[in-house]
């Protein structure tokens, strides 16, 4: 963090909030804005934008003018191992089917905990991968093959 | 119609059997999320949104809405007995109850908290069904001015009372809304904001942002200082009070019952502010405040009956005009637009039934939760032993195979795992993911009225402070925001929060 920041929180928070804004603003360009009379689909949009630009930019200067708290490390780790997993379910759940792309999901996410043992995630695993089949496709009938066309499904 | 044949058609629909299941799941879970700390009722509630598509519309309202006044009754008994509390709303239960279970009374405080809670939601029943109907017709009167206006109070109003910083309350509610305009424009069809991706042009899924913001979120959080718990619970005897201690107990319980009720009317009011103001007025109206956190059971009386008041009336505002007052009610709105019912002031005269079925069911709830909650505790006790290490992964599978069920596509998940990261970086950051979901939810209602209300005033903006209403609305908001402001009060508003 540069040496001028004096509340590192408020100032990534501000920052963040004015890139946000501009993601926003560059998918406004497309966009008709229309007048206050008849508002194309880009004006409420483009109040926001700018609402939310303001707002960062005043938090921003918060962050270099006020003292506060530093930032807590983050938890990668924990991050890490709990967000992968499931893009990876979103990812393999067709390909792989129900049972093993759960049970690989899960048994993934037990690792992001400091009392991981193995035996205990392989009976959770196998309990939770029961329990899902269980509620969501016998009970709920989601149409979700057991075993995906990756590993000779159909 | 009178309010009688009313609740007669509401109670038909609550005690249909389905209906009865239904919410006895609620209440059972809301109690079970209740006693466990690290899930709240709204990492529960947007975990089994994807469940409530399955179901009538009734039904699923009636669970949701036991999930979240279930969890009052199931925070506080932790709170007691073992100086746990399960939810943000029985913190200050647990100032008194525990001490009140050291000196061998938990059974008077448990008992306490119960019947506290069964009075308070009991009353609060019919209060709703007093007061619910002529407020959503003096709803309907309104022009889009006026609801434009209104939306803006209650946002505006429940950031005011969200804790932590007011800028940073304010610019979640803006991300939210604009998060809310992703998708078709509501004229023209024109996709906004796709970034071309096709998946993002029907607007972001509903179910991964929660998902994403209180499910996966929370879970990181919660790993981040994970510590086992140690579980020793005091014996609970004598249930039943004496003539005298429950004497005692009748003037908080109602004190608490009218101001938990007052409290959760309000925009951005509910069970957790209930709780605290209960708390604190209970200690100034006493004789001898110093009894208070020493195991005056004033200080469970009062609260537990707070909270419930304030977290059945929070539906006031969410069933007559479609404006959610706190996160949770932003869910139920979400499910009720995920069930195809338009929220505002019509569901009243358009679906009765669901309107009083809901309200109805909130009585049997009570009742059930009392019947549940006595006898059992040794049971819900049963359930802190779990280590959080063996429940997160579970709650991981119900999130996953919940988003994708939703609409069987992939991109769910992933706009879950986004938000995700989103979730637990705002909560670095100290900003509070919950007024965001506000700003989501109603973003697009939000933005209609406001372009509705500008073509009728021909583009002049000057038309919301010209109808009298909404300029009173309005003027409302600004002072709900001004308030906070002023040192004196964003001072004990810190205080109020930091307990």
């Amino acid at each position: 963090m540069p040496s001028f920041v004096k509340n590192s929180k408020d100032f990534i928070c501000g920052a963040l909030l004015i890139a946000t804004a501009a993601v926003f603003a560059y998918g406004l360009l497309e966009l008709p804005i229309g007048t206050a009379f008849r508002m194309g689909p880009g004006y409420f949009p483009m109040v926001l934008c700018g609402l939310l630009a303001v707002l960062g930019a005043v938090i921003l200067l918060n962050g270099i003018l006020i003292e506060g708290e530093p930032i807590r490390s983050f938890a990668w780790r924990g991050l890490i191992n709990i967000v992968l997993p499931v893009v990876f379910f979103g990812a393999t759940l067709r390909g792989l089917g129900f049972v093993l792309s759960l049970g690989l999901t899960v048994f993934f996410t037990t690792i992001a905990s400091v009392h991981f043992k193995l035996w205990v995630a392989l009976v959770n695993t196998a309990v939770l991968v029961f329990f899902g089949w269980l509620i969501f496709i016998w009970g709920l009938k989601l149409p979700i093959a057991l075993l995906g066309p990756w590993v000779g499904g159909y | 119609m009178d309010i009688f044949s009313n609740l007669a058609l509401g109670f038909g629909q609550a005690l249909s059997l389905w209906n009865l299941i239904y919410c006895f799941i609620g209440v059972f879970l809301g109690t079970i999320v209740g006693v466990l700390p690290g899930l709240g009722p709204i990492a529960t509630i947007a975990m089994l949104l994807p469940i409530t598509f399955q179901l009538p519309a009734v039904s699923a309202l009636i669970m949701l809405a036991g999930i979240y006044y279930g969890a009052q009754y199931g925070g506080s008994t932790t709170a007691i007995l073992i100086n746990v509390p399960g939810e943000s709303s029985s913190v200050v239960t647990a100032i008194d109850g525990y001490q009140l279970a050291r000196q061998g009374k938990a059974g008077f405080a448990l008992f306490t908290a119960a019947v506290g809670s069964f009075f308070a939601g009991t009353i609060s029943t019919f209060l709703i069904a007093g007061f619910a109907p002529p407020l959503a017709q003096v709803a309907l009167s309104f022009g889009p001015a006026e609801y434009f206006s209104l939306m803006v109070l209650g946002l505006a109003a429940a950031v005011s009372l969200a804790h932590g910083s007011l800028l940073k309350a304010i610019a979640m509610v803006v991300l939210g809304l604009l998060l809310g305009t992703i998708g078709q424009d509501l004229y023209t069809g024109t996709p906004r904001f796709s970034f071309g991706m096709t998946d993002l042009s029907d607007g972001l899924e509903f179910v991964g942002l929660v998902m994403g913001l209180f499910g996966i979120g929370e879970i990181v959080r919660n790993l981040e200082d994970e510590h086992e718990r140690s579980v020793l619970v005091q014996k609970v005897i004598g249930l039943i009070p004496s003539r005298a201690e429950f004497i005692s107990t009748i003037a908080p319980i109602l004190r608490g019952t009218a101001l938990g009720s007052f409290l959760g009317i309000l925009p951005g009011g509910g069970a957790m502010l209930a709780s605290f103001a209960a708390y604190s007025f209970e200690k100034r109206v006493a004789k001898d405040p110093t009894r208070f956190g020493k195991g005056a059971i004033e200080g469970v009386a009062g609260p537990e009956s707070a909270n419930n008041a304030g977290a059945q009336t929070s539906f006031i505002p969410m069933l007559t005009l479609g404006i959610p007052s706190n996160p949770v009610m932003a869910l139920m709105i979400g499910a009720m637009i995920i069930q195809g019912i338009v929220p505002g002031p019509n569901v009243v005269t358009e679906k009765p039934e669901l309107f009083w079925g809901i309200i109805a069911s909130m009585w049997v709830g009570n009742v059930m939760l009392l019947i549940l909650n006595l006898p059992l505790i040794g049971i819900w006790v049963k359930f802190l032993t779990v280590p959080y290490h063996v429940l997160f992964p579970g709650i991981m599978a119900v999130c996953c195979i919940g988003v994708y069920s939703v609409s069987n596509n992939p991109f769910d998940a992933y706009t879950m795992a986004f938000f995700g990261v989103v979730g637990y970086v705002l909560v670095k950051l100290d900003c509070e993911p919950a007024p965001l979901i506000l700003g989501f939810v109603i973003g697009k209602m939000l933005e209609e009225y406001l372009r509705r209300a500008m073509l009728l005033s021909r583009g002049d903006p000057l038309v919301f402070f010209q109808r009298p209403i909404s300029a009173a609305l309005l003027i409302a908001a600004i002072l709900a925001l001004v308030i906070v402001l002023i040192p004196s009060v964003s001072k004990t508003r810190e205080e109020a929060f930091r307990e």
